[in-house]
């Protein structure tokens, strides 16, 4: 048994991107020994003893000398079952049972069972798109997972049951192919099990402001008492998005793929819904913890964070929502490393009216001015100044029950996607793409109004019902309203409009209780 | 206008045996009794082991210290002695023997000189409420009348910005030192009243509330108006104490009704029920105090500001008035979300109606 050093690639994943990480694995004479080294951690460490069971029991032979298995570079904090065929192929390179030719051109990523199956893990789709940035020809990847690699192009995958499979692909055997992904995935029609607009009854005010919403890509607050529809109404928001694009669904996947939140289809087909409870910690919202991993708003990137009970949550948890909002990225810090995550999400946030729920329904609201006014300081604060469009969920009477459905989510979309299409348009040549991401400077340049117009908005600043950035809301959402109605100009009442949909500030001069 | 030795050595004794009084406040019956034994025999009742300590303080009084103190803080001190007290007050057995008036004097004898009208009730009041007291208060401060309450939350604080919306003037009774703003929520509407009316109370500058302070100050809210209007007072409200006080002094009580549903209306309807009388708006209070030959209210701005309406708009406000208040109950089954959003945003603007919790719409009073 010739004794040579084998050298095998594999990926961490750092955050959602993948980093290159080369297994070296050393036989020598001496006391039989099996040891990792290179800043693993106890997933990894633990592999010892599944690659040692895994290799007897494919009748392969576990050499009874003395192992070293380095994951280099050894600065790189290695997390994960992710490297156990890695780490496996290259005892076997070492001890001559399988050719080391090919090692140089693929890459192996899979965990491994004590039987020798390669079980799927995280992160594959995430490894293939390593392979191809290394220039490799291809990645060795578990069947199940091989699907979501097959989405990378230009990187060949072998998708083997075993680590016998992965012996026989690096031998120069067939490459057993990935299943076929499912076509396009991406498809310009909602998938029919989908929740639509046209299950929803009465509503009209909130289905008005879902399509504001979703043609503007305007965070929306929704208020009203428990019961009256705020969950349902918000899960419906995804399907009046516009479809991803292949990129989007790529990185939606990858993001999934690392969170072990897998997709059938290989590729995300739709805007991902994120609900987290309100007793959700900052870091499970954001991303965190060892190592870090992507929290809600990363995983509702290019979709939809919908937050119910809004004054519920913790004051740190919807701080640390700010960057998200601001950036649409999340950079969380560990120690030396920071790590990125991506976060572009819609926020739709559903509250009570008031602590006890009833306040401005059909039962007795039992909440003095204390309570109100606590509850409106809650809502408040720097999360809000980023929501464009409040509006009221109220329960529909029973006559709304037995009406024909107002819209179909079909319907809305279709006109959606030619408001979106005119902001595209007036938007080229700029980073944003939306109106709800025109800030103060943008908005001047890109929002004409009228005198007329302008001097209704400065009557509502005058009287004092209306900040600075109130006034920008305002403008934000008129301009989404005119192009809805597919109008270059904004008039008089796509303003009122917007100040009717405005979200309050938390001491709003016309109130009693704040005097 | 001063405050002679012997009543600031009394005011100076109910704000040291305060603690006390919170003791057997309420165990037993006729705490009007209480407050009105001379000062040996209140020591000696409340006094307990204390009472030789309390005895020497009270020998050693320095009233030149207190009025330096009000001088101090910018208050005031009427005592009982003074022909500057206000008249009504002696008709209480218990009169407090110094007011302390933290703002002008003057004005504050002006305050006397207006009618005066006591607005009072729930602090976990409903929007209705809030609209009731302030529109109430609007209208009667507009009128000319004097608005006497209590600052506290809910009812009795609309009721003072009301009165101050309407440029009118307005006194708060405090249960603590008329300069310490209490509840600390309303520090901003302490200070208003200060500059246009006057916080008033019967404990020295700095002293703070006890709980036997909020039923005494109400004595002196009953006692200072000729009628006592109450707005939402649930089933055992402190606003129906002074309701119970009012009527005791033979002054004038009378209610604003509400839903007979609404737990916080029991008190106020009950009201009704024993004989207070029923007042749906500021020209029933006048009508109350004055007779038929009431004089006319000015007309309230709204109306005015309403009247200019363009026909659309104007409808749409008398639907809103008639009780359609949400956005999709205006609209209807025809679902013309959109018109209604810009008609109230116009109305919202021009200050008609505004936007409460729930988002139902109500008419500004």
């Amino acid at each position: 048994m010739p004794d040579v050093l084998a050298r095998v690639v594999t990926f961490a994943i750092d955050g959602i991107d993948p980093r290159p990480v080369w297994v070296e694995v050393d036989i020598r004479p001496g006391l039989p020994a099996f040891r990792i080294v290179g800043l693993a951690d106890a997933a990894v460490r633990e592999a010892r003893e599944r690659v040692h069971s895994a290799i007897l029991n494919s009748d392969f032979d576990f050499p009874a000398r003395r192992i070293t298995a380095n994951l280099a570079p050894a600065h790189l904090r290695k997390v994960g079952p992710g490297f156990d065929a890695a780490i496996a192929v290259g005892l076997l390179a070492a001890s001559g049972q399988c050719s080391a030719d090919a090692l140089g051109r693929w890459a192996v990523f899979g965990e491994l069972s004590l039987s020798g199956e390669l079980r799927p893990c995280r992160g594959v789709l995430a490894a293939a798109e390593g392979a191809r940035r290394a220039g490799l020809a291809g990645l060795v990847a578990p069947r199940e997972s091989a699907g979501e690699a097959a989405l990378v192009e230009d990187v060949a995958v072998a998708a083997v049951d075993d680590l016998r499979g992965v012996a026989a692909v690096l031998d120069g055997g067939d490459v057993p192919p990935p299943p076929p992904s499912a076509p396009a995935p991406i498809a310009a029609v909602l998938a029919p099990d989908a929740p639509d607009l046209a299950d929803v009854r009465g509503h009209e005010l909130p289905l008005r402001a879902l399509e504001i919403a979703a043609a503007g890509g305007h965070n929306l607050l929704l208020e009203g008492p428990p019961g009256s529809g705020k969950t349902m109404l918000a899960r419906r928001l995804p399907g009046l998005l516009p479809p991803l694009t292949r990129d989007e669904a790529l990185e939606v996947t990858r993001i999934h793929s690392v969170a072990g939140l897998g997709h059938r289809a290989g590729l995300a087909g739709e805007r991902p819904f994120r609900a987290p409870h309100h007793t959700v910690s900052p870091a499970g919202l954001v991303g965190g913890g060892r190592p870090p991993a992507p929290g809600e708003a990363s995983l509702a990137h290019h979709g939809v964070l919908f937050l119910d009970e809004l004054s519920e949550f913790s004051r740190p948890t919807l701080e640390a929502l700010r960057q998200p909002i601001e950036d649409g990225e999340i950079v969380v810090v560990r120690g030396q490393q920071a790590t990125r995550f991506p976060s572009r999400f819609m926020l739709v946030a559903a509250t009570n009216p008031c602590p006890c729920g009833y306040a401005g329904s059909d039962r007795p609201c039992r909440c003095g001015e204390l309570e109100l006014s606590r509850h409106r300081r809650r809502l408040s604060g720097p999360l809000l100044d980023r929501v464009d469009l409040l509006v009221t969920v109220a329960r529909p009477g029973a006559a709304a029950l037995g009406q024909a459905p107002l819209t179909s989510s079909a319907a809305v979309r279709e006109r959606v996607l030619a408001a979106r299409e005119r902001q595209q348009a007036r938007l080229a040549g700029t980073p944003i793409h939306t109106n709800a991401q025109l800030d103060a400077r943008l908005l001047r340049r890109h929002v004409r109004v009228d005198p007329a117009v302008r001097r209704t908005l400065a009557q509502a600043y005058d009287r004092g019902g209306l900040s600075a950035r109130g006034h920008d809301r305002v403008l934000r959402v008129a301009r989404t309203l005119a192009d809805l109605a597919g109008r270059d100009e904004i008039e008089l009442d796509d303003v009122l409009q917007a100040l009717a949909l405005r979200t309050r500030e938390a001491t709003d001069p016309a109130d009693v209780t704040a005097a | 206008m001063s405050a002679c030795d012997a009543c600031l050595r009394r005011s100076w004794l109910i704000a040291r045996l305060a603690s006390h009084i919170d003791l057997v406040w309420g165990a037993r019956r006729g705490n009007a009794s209480l407050l009105s034994l001379p000062d040996e025999e209140l020591i000696a009742a409340l006094g307990g082991a204390q009472r030789g300590v309390l005895s020497g303080e009270h020998e050693r009084f320095d009233p030149a210290a207190l009025r330096r103190r009000c001088a101090s803080r910018g208050v005031a001190a009427f005592c009982r002695c003074d022909p500057a007290y206000p008249a009504p007050l002696a008709d209480l057995v218990d009169a407090p023997a110094v007011l302390y008036v933290h703002g002008e004097p003057a004005r504050f004898a002006r305050t006397l000189g207006a009618d005066r009208v006591a607005i009072v009730g729930a602090r976990r009041a409903s929007e209705y409420g809030l609209q009731q007291a302030r529109g109430f208060a609007r209208g009667l401060a507009a009128a000319g009348l004097t608005v006497v309450s209590g600052m506290a939350l809910g009812v009795d604080s609309a009721a003072h910005v009301g009165a101050l919306e309407a440029d009118g003037l307005t006194v708060a009774v405090l249960a603590c030192g008329p300069d310490v703003a209490y509840p600390a929520s309303k520090r901003r509407l302490h200070a208003r009243i200060a500059a246009s009316g006057a916080a008033i109370a019967e404990l020295p500058p700095g002293t703070p509330p006890r709980r036997w302070c909020f039923p005494a100050r109400n004595r002196i809210i009953a006692a200072l108006a000729q009628a006592t209007v109450v707005v939402e007072a649930g089933e055992r409200s402190g606003s129906l104490i002074t309701a119970g006080q009012a009527a005791d002094l033979g002054r004038e009580v009378a209610a604003v009704p509400g839903l007979v549903t609404a737990p916080m209306a029991a008190g106020t309807n009950a009201l009704i029920v024993d004989g207070a009388q029923l007042v749906r708006g500021p020209q029933d209070v006048l009508e109350l105090l004055f007779g038929a030959a009431a004089l006319e209210l000015p007309p309230a701005q709204p109306d005015r500001r309403a009247a200019a309406l363009e026909p659309d708009l104007r409808a749409l406000l008398d639907r809103v008035a008639s009780g359609a208040d949400t956005v999709t109950a205006l609209a209807g089954s025809g679902g013309a979300v959109d018109a209604v959003l810009a008609g109230l945003a116009q109305l919202e603007l021009r200050g008609l109606v505004r936007r409460g919790p729930g988002g139902r719409y109500t008419p500004t009073a």
